[in-house]
């Protein structure tokens, strides 16, 4: 439970951290929260050669709402978003799918960049986002471009982001639809079994860890659309997938929980 | 002066809050990690990565290259440090029983994943953890025995091919009963036959262990620090295994962040820094780590447990036989064979049976030794019986808490000569049962489960009962000898009055997180009618308190607070004795009640304690031959265990959908006897509760196919929060017990014994109509829901 040796820069703004990042090529990992690697870092599953620390960054922690979008700064902590009255009016989802992740210690340390570049399927928020159709803002040494979330998600702990880039926002559209989120699991603390986020009256739907990706549950979303009910709906939430069998569940159950827990998202939601 | 009259029991039974807490929560408190010694050596174990295989060569020239890292040793290297010493086993249950040589870190052969094969020696633990993880060890990988089937399977791979099976030990009790257990299996109206599982739990107290050995340069004296509940059998111990003489060896248990019985040990890391150190003339320490933790500290339960109750048409117990067996792992630790057989005399539970036999075979796994974990045998005892009970229950067609009702011993028939031949002290079994059905609103809530039920829904509740009987206060030394334990169950005390009247407890018994120092200084200060603040305890240092038996088994209150309270007594009858000699009065005239000396009827003739304690103390004018000072020393070995009992009921809502259970309430009716201080009874209680309640619902230790342990930590092994915790609501019932002045009985494991079974009842209740009649622990959502999907004829 002791990590290996490694350095430790402190990054003063986002372009010195990506100049860390240019620097140091793939021994660096940006530490932001810190929650998701430092744990990767004492079971030695991570040995960075350099940590780049942004998280004293405090100019990209902020909640702006202008028109129908919601900025959120990478650096704004979970905690940040749970508590954002603000957030709660413009985007309920995503306010309440925050305080579920974790436990109060780690909300108040994760960050909204950190959970989204870890790209871990099984996290909360990344499927969040997506389910919302959010935009990712990504900068690296040729300046910024913008990502959708539902392309930014490419692999298991892996996306689209470069070694030297670091997302400094996320931009999510305004939702006033029906919402909710499912969050199945076995301790308060610990990560989904499955969860399923529903956004926009039952048209963004989102499934976490069904696969080696937060993903968008398209099947599902389109019979929504074409006017099927919850439980229509919510039967096709598993199809094609083919999800991960760990200690708490093995695939066929995982497909079950799925088509369950969709089905009550939706009826949440408003779909009836 | 004037004398307030005080109850004789100001203290006791009071919610006195922790003397122990500030020194915790400012962290003051000081943990073994926290000691500070510089240019000690740190020591860095690799472990094992394989089940079983033999070691063909260790490199540890990429450790040596790291800066910081000293030295890399294998056993054989380490072998004359230890000569033919090897780690104890105390508890050789029977005369046949089968001990493998246990050595500190293992030579030629490792025999489970954790097993030390080599150690690292570096300046600092940084460099220890990196040594560690850099040494290459090239196993031969061999077939490994993983689970308790296949250690008694036909051509099962032996663990020890020199022991020539893997086969521990068979013990039995009432055996010569089998023909009359025949007898009323043939004539019952219904038999009830069951299988259980107890799943290997890793106890997880927050703090890991760790251990230092600090050499005293001139004397050749030792000093070992140690994360443990035993330092007084520790220290016998580490000195038969290393041939150092007791009286130059010091065992010392700074503050200890919890045990659960998993430090009720002699573990490899003590042996290992206590030669090294005597070796080096230095300072040598070991911090365990969290994930190393689960592979290297004993773990809890392993059993497979076979139960069978023969009764009458209305469901009266005739008859009850118990086959198991017993995962010892790859070695026997210090009390590894015996903890099934404290299990052994309860498998009939709270209920008057004519017939009973106990058999258990223990066998050797390629895993982590068993041990003592709270409870010790007897969790997996009451589990068995309650389980099986509900099942009797749903075979004769009455309620869980009539088939108890109906075999309970009654209350006018104790003491209680039980079976196999225990004397249970005392108890009203019915009346606690009547109290939790009616605190937990029973009625209510089956009619609730009905409506249910009736209306479809997928939240079923369930409602489970436990009723249990432990014993506890370990032990009488002559009992413990017709078990074949190696210690007797004796506890020591002194008490001392300094000459402001201030007073030292030493105690035997060392605590690790249960409040002694607390509770010693309420019953010291009820006797002497001091401020408990005035009272100091010392404790948990070898060469403070030289004599005790340590903590485990419920022991402490029943066997070390009685030696606290006799010692207190005796320094009593020393001070009367000067009392009356300063009062010119006859002893026997004297009363003493809240710290004063009075003659009867002459209430102006009176001395305080204080002024006796400074005339012992200037011994000007003492008694003809009395010695000065108030002092006196008790050393208690109990007559009897003591057994406490209760009924616990838990009620938890099921989501057929998805399997998942969640406790939505939880009743508990404890007798622990009298309760010195209920504040701390229910934090026993509570956390208790929690713990059986994990084994029911989330912590499995569990080894893939390859003897790989995969829940090595906290993510994965699946201790609840205080979020999973229910709703308690205790009360409890007192039945003073009469083996000890005080009445009191223990509660330290009352909780852990008494919640799995409940859980596990309650999720069967809620599902039985399903056709669920069983239910493995942990009721993970996955395994309840397949329990229902077969049931209900489905694909699982």
């Amino acid at each position: 439970m002791i990590p290996a040796a490694f350095d430790y820069k402190v990054a003063e703004s986002a372009e010195h951290a990506i100049s860390l990042l240019a620097e140091h090529g793939d021994e660096a990992k940006l530490l932001a929260g810190g929650h998701s690697l430092i744990p990767m870092m004492r079971f030695r599953l991570a040995a960075p050669g350099v940590l780049v620390d942004v998280g004293r960054l405090d100019d990209l922690r902020y909640i702006r709402r202008s028109n129908g979008t919601v900025a959120i700064g990478a650096l704004t902590r979970h905690s940040d978003l749970e508590h954002s009255a603000e957030l709660a009016q413009a985007c309920p989802m995503l306010s309440s799918v925050a305080a579920l992740v974790g436990d109060p210690a780690v909300r108040h340390r994760g960050t909204l960049g950190g959970t989204i570049a870890h790209a871990d399927p099984a996290s909360d928020l990344p499927a969040a986002v997506l389910a919302l159709g959010a935009t990712i803002v990504a900068r690296g040494p040729g300046g910024s471009r913008e990502i959708a979330a539902t392309n930014f998600f490419t692999g298991y702990f892996e996306s689209v982001l470069a070694d030297d880039e670091m997302i400094t926002e996320i931009r999510v559209p305004a939702d006033d639809g029906g919402w909710n989120y499912q969050k199945f699991n076995r301790r308060a603390q610990d990560w989904a079994i499955v969860g399923v986020a529903v956004a926009s009256g039952g048209t963004g739907v989102s499934l976490v860890n069904m696969g080696s990706t937060p993903m968008r549950a398209s099947a599902v979303e389109a019979a929504v659309y074409s006017g099927a009910s919850a439980a229509e709906a919510a039967a096709v939430a598993a199809e094609g997938l083919a999800p991960p069998t760990d200690l708490n569940a093995d695939s066929d159950y995982r497909s079950h929980l799925a088509r369950v827990l969709t089905r009550r998202a939706l009826n949440a939601a408003g779909v009836s | 002066m004037t004398v307030t009259e005080s109850a004789p029991a100001a203290h006791v039974g009071s919610r006195r809050l922790r003397k122990e807490d500030p020194a915790l929560l400012t962290g003051e408190a000081k943990f073994i990690d926290d000691l500070d010694l510089p240019g000690a050596v740190w020591v860095g174990v690799v472990r094992s990565t394989e089940a079983h295989a033999r070691i063909v060569n260790i490199d540890g020239s990429a450790a040596l290259a790291i800066d910081g890292v000293n030295e890399v040793l294998t056993g054989e290297d380490l072998a004359p440090l230890w000569g033919e010493g090897a780690l104890p086993c105390a508890w050789p249950v029977t005369s046949d029983m089968k001990t493998p040589t246990h050595l500190p870190v293992a030579r030629g052969t490792a025999k489970y994943v954790g097993d030390a094969v080599a150690v690292v020696l570096a300046d600092s633990r940084y460099a220890a953890a990196d040594g560690a993880a850099a040494v290459v060890v090239d196993y031969e990988p061999l077939d490994a025995v993983v689970e308790i089937a296949d250690a008694v399977a036909d051509g099962a791979p032996l663990v020890h091919p020199d022991l020539e099976t893997n086969e521990c030990y068979t013990w039995g009790l009432w055996g010569d009963n089998a023909a009359a257990v025949d007898a009323a299996f043939a004539s019952a109206d219904h038999v009830v036959t069951e299988q259980y599982l107890q799943q290997r739990l890793i106890p997880a107290p927050m703090e890991p262990r760790g251990c230092a050995a600090v050499p005293s340069p001139a004397g050749g004296e030792l000093t070992l620090y140690s994360a443990t509940q035993i330092p007084h059998i520790l220290k016998v111990m580490t000195s038969v295994v290393l041939g150092i003489g007791e009286n130059k060896l010091r065992v010392v248990a700074p503050s200890v962040g919890g045990g659960f019985g998993c430090k009720l040990n002699v573990y490899a890391e003590e042996i290992l820094c206590c030669a090294l150190a005597q070796q080096r003339g230095a300072p040598v320490r070991w911090t365990e780590g969290r994930a190393e933790a689960a592979v290297s500290t004993i773990q809890g339960r392993g059993q497979v447990q076979h139960i069978e109750l023969a009764a009458d048409a209305e469901g009266r117990l005739q008859a009850v036989r118990v086959k198991l067996l017993a995962d010892m792992g790859a070695y026997l630790q210090l009390v590894t064979p015996g903890v099934p057989l404290l299990g052994g005399f309860l498998y009939h539970g709270c209920y008057h049976i004519p017939n009973y036999i106990f058999e258990c075979k223990a066998v050797f796994t390629n895993r982590v030794p068993t041990d003592a974990y709270r409870g010790a045998g007897r969790p997996e005892a009451t589990y068995a019986i309650e389980r099986a009970m509900d099942s009797l229950a749903a075979a004769v067609g009455v309620a869980p808490e009539e088939i108890r009702s109906r075999n309970f011993i009654k209350a006018e028939d104790f003491p209680y000569e039980s079976p196999p031949g225990l004397v249970f002290d005392s108890g009203d079994y019915h009346a606690v049962l009547d109290k939790a059905v009616s605190l937990a609103n029973v009625a209510g809530r089956r009619a609730q489960a009905a409506q249910r039920r009736a209306a479809g829904s997928t939240k079923r509740i369930g409602v489970g009962f436990s009723s249990y009987v432990e014993m506890c206060g370990l032990a009488p030394s002559r009992v413990l000898a017709s078990l074949a334990y190696g210690a007797g169950g004796w506890e020591a005390a002194t008490v001392r009055i300094s000459p402001t009247c201030k007073v030292q407890v030493v105690t035997g018994s060392t605590p690790h997180g249960q409040g002694h120092e607390t509770c010693w200084s309420m019953i010291v200060a009820d006797k002497l009618g001091v401020d408990p603040d005035d009272v100091e305890v010392l404790h948990s240092d070898t060469a403070v308190s030289p004599t005790g038996l340590d903590t485990y088994g419920s022991r402490s209150l029943s066997v070390g607070g009685t030696a606290v309270f006799m010692a207190a007594d005796k320094v009593i009858d020393k001070a009367r004795a000067i009392a009356a000699h300063q009062l010119e009065a006859n002893e026997d005239d004297l009363e003493f009640s809240g710290g004063v000396f009075r003659v009867r009827g002459t209430p102006e003739a009176e001395v305080p304690l204080a002024g006796v304690a400074f005339a012992a103390f200037t011994a000007h004018d003492l008694p003809e031959g009395m010695e000065p000072n108030l002092e006196a020393h008790v050393t208690y070995d109990p007559p009897n265990f003591t057994f406490p009992n209760g009924t616990h009921i838990a009620v938890v809502e099921v989501d057929t959908e998805t399997g998942n259970v969640e406790l939505i309430d939880y009743v508990a009716v404890d007798d622990c006897g009298v309760q010195i201080n209920p504040l701390i009874v229910e934090g026993q209680v509570h956390g208790g509760i929690l713990q059986g309640a994990a084994q029911a619902l989330y912590e499995d230790a569990v080894y893939n196919s390859d003897g790989q342990l995969v829940t090595a930590n906290l993510a994965d092994y699946l201790v609840p929060s205080a979020v999973e915790a229910p709703r308690y609501r205790l009360e409890s019932h007192v039945s003073p017990s009469p083996t000890n002045p005080m009445g009191v009985k223990g509660v330290g494991e009352a909780g852990t014994i008494a919640s799995a079974p409940a859980v596990m009842n309650a999720v069967v209740d809620a599902l039985r109509d399903l056709g669920v009649n069983n239910v493995e622990m942990p009721a993970s959502p996955q395994t309840v829901w397949k329990a229902i999907s077969s049931a209900q004829g489905g694909a699982s």
